[in-house]
């Protein structure tokens, strides 16, 4: 066998054999050097399973070599592929651009271990994005937490460290949760592999334990994605995170516990539950438009720019759950292209943030004011990113919100009161990035904020080629729709079955 | 398609000519005149180009600029038609005349930040140029858009309190029409559709019928903010804080006639003017038309402030062109098309003119005018015509399209439509003669302890309002190419 065959498991055994040399090291320079190498080499790893993925259909990997559903199955269909190549892609950039911005924030000493902690959040992230086997995601999910519990108590502010307790209070429950429900699923059929407990199901002798477990891992997984009412660990870890950290985990973290759900719900639950279908869609639906407009609404009252990132994030979290919500093939599909556009556009907004901190040394919007002459290329960046965020056309989060739409026109007469909404919605998203834009551009400097340069190279870089990533997805955006649009098929097949 | 066809197309070039200028009036930013030198000879390349295309397009021939699709039935395109022929041809040759008077007023005035102005002047002529070529929905709402937010900086040039609460209703009322209605409208056509292309005859026809009809229409009404059918007009009066050179080229020739050109556009190419005339849910548009007509001109007379008067006549005369495009008849869609031209012509001139006794008198009341043609007889004169021309006397650019306007309706045999515009054609004499009167008849009042000895404004003003008047005179006299053109619209189209 050749190394090429191993590639799933290269995926995730990269970054956790790396991690541990990073904290070794005594260098910081050097911990940011192999980290992000490693990064990049994650990047074409999973590229490569993209291509394979692309040209020959869904392959699976056993691990260790024990097949299914005895051993622990990785199996890459275009719905993994997806999420691998965002969760890689945005690692790799993020990580580039962190080096100037953790170097301001974490004192030497620590920067090996933090880069190490940062390793092993990826590989956690990773892990779940590939893994067939629910237990296996139980795992990695409490590594990718557990380390980015680590990755937020390194904020500069010492509010931080509140900030990240809360998330582990909150983010453990959600870990229970999660692994009860697993835990009843396997009560009932003796099984981990998702696949295999869907098949069995059917044969279970009661269907009650199956409901509860699918209680407790929609609730489970909702607090880790942050779904509103649950999402109050959310804004401060956001804000007092180093700002390469709130990048990374605002684009990837929720997202992937999302991913966790639509596999438990569509291979699992909605197939051999009666009814869950419509339990789910209506206790799904009125709570994601209430994210919209509570995130939205409380972003637009923000004084610091992070925080007003971190509300906006609760509401499109409610769009990509809207989406989801609709069970139908254009709603996932729209659900799912938001998961993977909304990624992009909130690393763009972060690291723009982080530029402006590294200059101006503050997140407060009254501070920045004019920052927008002072650093143009910044805030040009920023503004791209406010555009996808909004879904202005061309940007990468017009196509996804256009799906959405899409699908919520299908439903009916729900589903224009549902429309009228979601765009009341997106106005609201116009109100709070256009008021960092006023401040940024037509504010005079605030009293006793000095000039400043714009932001060095190796931070802009990183940026704008997000920023880029955000326009060329808008105009062709052939890559994550095609694999959104076979994944929410398969999704919907899945279901039906 | 090649790196090279897309640089090469006439069509791409409009847009990015100006761009490049606003990217050269960046660099140039620190010397005034090179920099003023800039924007001059960025709009005269513009004139130019659009000028360049006009003989293929009387030809009959299509010119586009249409890259691979995005997702079935949506991506860039750009397509030229008669139509936007007429609406670039207006925009890129009034933005040279603007370009002089700008740097007149600009300079006069000692006004600050300049190179942000002409910065943005140029993005939003870019966005003009894009709604003009645009060969579809998407493209057409993403520089409508772009529009709106380029032209948020001009209209709170000044900075004050007074200027960004004006800003604030200014971009918050077009930007959520836009989004709230005009966006619903495009997604729903598509849905529809699955196509968001312009086809001449339209492409809704069989696609949805009944009230729907009349339901989307109104989502396009009043998605087309910049239009400023009542009641989402009032942004207009608004955003007359801004300078008056924005005020003249945009508000009353740019970002208004996008509006009014969008309707048409729409009308004409995506519902299709056959079908709209057959569904009786789509006949309140010659209502509502109607209303803001009279009821603007109604408000227009009792404004003492010159430009706030002027917007009111801006609103009324945009719903001219509605009404025109709303009788449903080929006849009216050629009076919309001809009205689009000559009410900026005459429009822009008063425009002019105000902001010109702004610059030498700083005056801007009526009440305050009373002789002021003694000292200004240039400027008063250019205004005489330009009011003249808003009511559509003989021997102005508004005599033509009026009178093919009166066609319309008796094409559609519309008493309502033909009471209006006599109605508002009184009141439009109402609002205007007044002005002209004081300004030449009554003796000048002289305030105690004011020096009152100013003359006419600085030259590059009195010469840009000059072309102007010139152009509002031209056009009836030599209205053929545009009358062939709005001709071809309505073959072509229909």
């Amino acid at each position: 066998m050749t190394l090429a065959a191993h590639l799933p498991a290269l995926q995730v055994a990269l970054p956790l054999a790396v991690a541990p040399i990073c904290a070794l090291l005594t260098w910081r320079s050097t911990a940011w050097a192999i980290a992000t190498l490693t990064s990049w080499f994650c990047l074409a790893i999973s590229v490569a399973m993209f291509i394979q993925v692309r040209d020959h259909g869904v392959f699976s990997y056993a691990m260790g070599g024990w097949s299914a559903p005895w051993g622990i199955e990785f199996r890459i269909d275009a719905l993994n592929a997806l999420m691998l190549l965002l969760v890689t892609a945005v690692n790799a950039v993020v990580i580039s651009f962190a080096r100037l911005s953790i170097q301001q924030e974490i004192e030497a000493w620590r920067a090996p271990m933090f880069y190490a902690a940062w390793l092993l959040c990826v590989a956690g992230l990773l892990g779940i994005a590939i893994t067939g086997d629910a237990f296996n995601m139980f795992v990695f999910l409490e590594i990718s937490s557990l380390a980015s519990y680590i990755l937020v108590s390194c904020g500069k502010d010492r509010r931080a460290l509140v900030a990240s307790y809360k998330y582990l209070i909150m983010g453990s429950i959600g870990a229970t949760f999660f692994l009860i429900g697993v835990g009843l699923l396997y009560m009932v059929t003796g099984t981990l592999n998702l696949y295999d407990i869907s098949a069995r199901l059917p044969d279970a002798d009661f269907s009650r334990p199956v409901l509860a477990a699918a209680g407790f891992i929609t609730l489970g997984l909702a607090l880790k994605f942050a779904m509103f009412p649950l999402h109050l660990w959310m804004p401060n870890a956001y804000t007092f995170a180093p700002h390469a950290v709130s990048a990374l985990l605002a684009a990837t973290s929720t997202k992937i516990s999302i991913y966790v759900l639509l596999r438990f719900e569509f291979i699992v639950f909605q197939p051999n539950l009666d009814h869950h279908d419509i339990q789910f869609s209506s206790f799904m639906i009125p709570l994601s438009i209430l994210a919209i407009f509570v995130g939205a609404i409380a972003a637009v009252y923000q004084g610091n720019i992070k925080r007003v990132l971190a509300y906006s994030s609760v509401g499109q979290i409610g769009y990509i759950l809207l989406g989801v919500a609709l069970l139908t093939t254009t709603g996932l599909t729209g659900g799912i292209l938001h998961l993977f556009n909304h990624g992009l556009a909130k690393a763009v907004l972060f690291m723009a943030v982080g530029c402006l901190y590294f200059r101006y040394r503050t997140c407060k919007i009254d501070r920045l004011a004019g920052c927008g002459r002072d650093m143009p290329w910044t805030m040009a960046a920023f503004v791209v990113g406010g555009m996808s965020l909004i879904g202005v056309p061309f940007t990468a989060g017009f196509i996804s919100k256009l799906y959405l739409v899409k699908g919520l026109l299908e439903q009916g007469a729900l589903g224009i009161f549902l429309t009228i909404l979601f765009l009341v919605g997106s106005l609201i998203a116009v109100i709070y990035i256009w008021r960092i834009i006023e401040v940024a551009y037509f504010r005079p400097r605030a009293e006793g904020v000095a000039p400043v340069k714009e932001a060095p190279l190796s931070l802009l870089v990183p940026t704008w080629g997000m920023a880029l990533a955000n326009i060329y997805f808008g105009i062709d955006p052939s890559l994550p729709l095609g694999l959104a649009t076979q994944s929410a098929e398969q999704l919907i097949l899945g279901k039906l079955l | 398609m090649t790196m090279d066809e897309y640089f090469v197309n006439p069509l791409v070039l409009a847009i990015l000519v100006p761009l490049l200028g606003g990217i050269g009036v960046a660099i140039c930013g620190r010397i005034p005149n090179l920099r003023e030198a800039v924007t001059l000879g960025t709009s005269l390349v513009l004139a130019a180009v659009i000028w360049s295309l006009l003989p293929a397009v009387l030809a009959g021939e299509t010119i586009e600029f249409i890259p691979p699709e995005m997702v079935e039935g949506i991506g860039f395109s750009l397509s030229l038609e008669p139509l936007g022929m007429i609406f670039a041809l207006v925009a890129s040759t009034l933005w040279v005349i603007n370009s002089l008077y700008s740097i007149g007023y600009m300079r006069g005035n000692s006004e600050k930040h300049q190179t942000r102005f002409y910065i943005c002047f140029a993005i939003a002529i870019a966005s003009v140029m894009g709604i003009a070529l645009a060969g579809n929905l998407l493209t057409l709402f993403f520089f409508y858009e772009a529009l709106t937010l380029s032209t948020y900086p001009l209209v709170t040039h000044k900075g004050d309190a007074k200027a960004k609460a004006g800003g604030r209703i200014y971009i918050g009322i077009l930007l959520t029409t836009s989004v709230a209605f005009l966006l619903p409208a495009i997604i729903w056509t598509w849905t529809a559709t699955g196509t968001m292309a312009f086809v001449p005859g339209g492409i809704l026809a069989g696609a949805v019928s009944g009230g729907a009809v009349g339901i989307l229409l109104l989502l396009y009404m009043i998605g087309i903010g910049k239009a400023a059918l009542m009641p989402v007009h009032f942004w207009l009066p608004a955003a007359m804080v801004a300078p008056t050179p924005v005020s003249a080229l945009l508000h009353a020739v740019a970002v208004v006639k996008a509006g009014v050109f969008t309707v048409i556009k729409v009308v004409v190419y995506v519902f299709g003017v056959d079908f709209l005339a057959g569904e009786a849910s789509a006949s309140w548009l010659l209502y509502a038309a109607g209303f803001t007509i009279i009821l603007a001109s109604l408000i227009a007379l009792r404004q003492d402030n010159l430009k706030r008067r002027l917007a009111f006549s801006t609103v009324s005369q945009l719903s001219y062109v509605i009404l025109a495009v709303a009788l449903f008849v080929p006849g009216g869609i050629i009076a919309a098309a001809l009205h689009i031209v000559a009410h900026a012509v005459g429009k822009i001139t008063l425009f002019f003119a105000a902001g010109s006794i702004y610059t030498a008198s700083h005056k801007t009341e009526i009440s305050q005018l009373d002789g002021i043609g003694r000292r200004m007889p240039v400027t008063m004169t250019a205004f005489a015509i330009g009011a003249l021309a808003m009511i559509g006397l003989p021997l102005t650019s508004g005599f033509i399209s009026k009178w093919y306007l009166v066609m319309g309706t008796l094409d559609r045999d519309s008493m309502f439509a033909l009471m209006v515009i006599m109605a508002s054609t009184l009141l439009n004499a109402a609002y205007f003669l007044p002005i002209i009167y004081r300004a030449f008849f009554r003796p000048p009042v002289v305030v105690k302890g004011e020096t009152d000895d100013h003359g006419e404004a600085p030259w590059p003003i009195v010469l840009a309002l000059v072309a102007t008047a010139s152009l509002t005179i031209l056009i009836f006299f030599v209205h053929a190419p545009l009358l062939a053109l709005a001709e071809a619209l309505v073959k072509g189209g229909l």
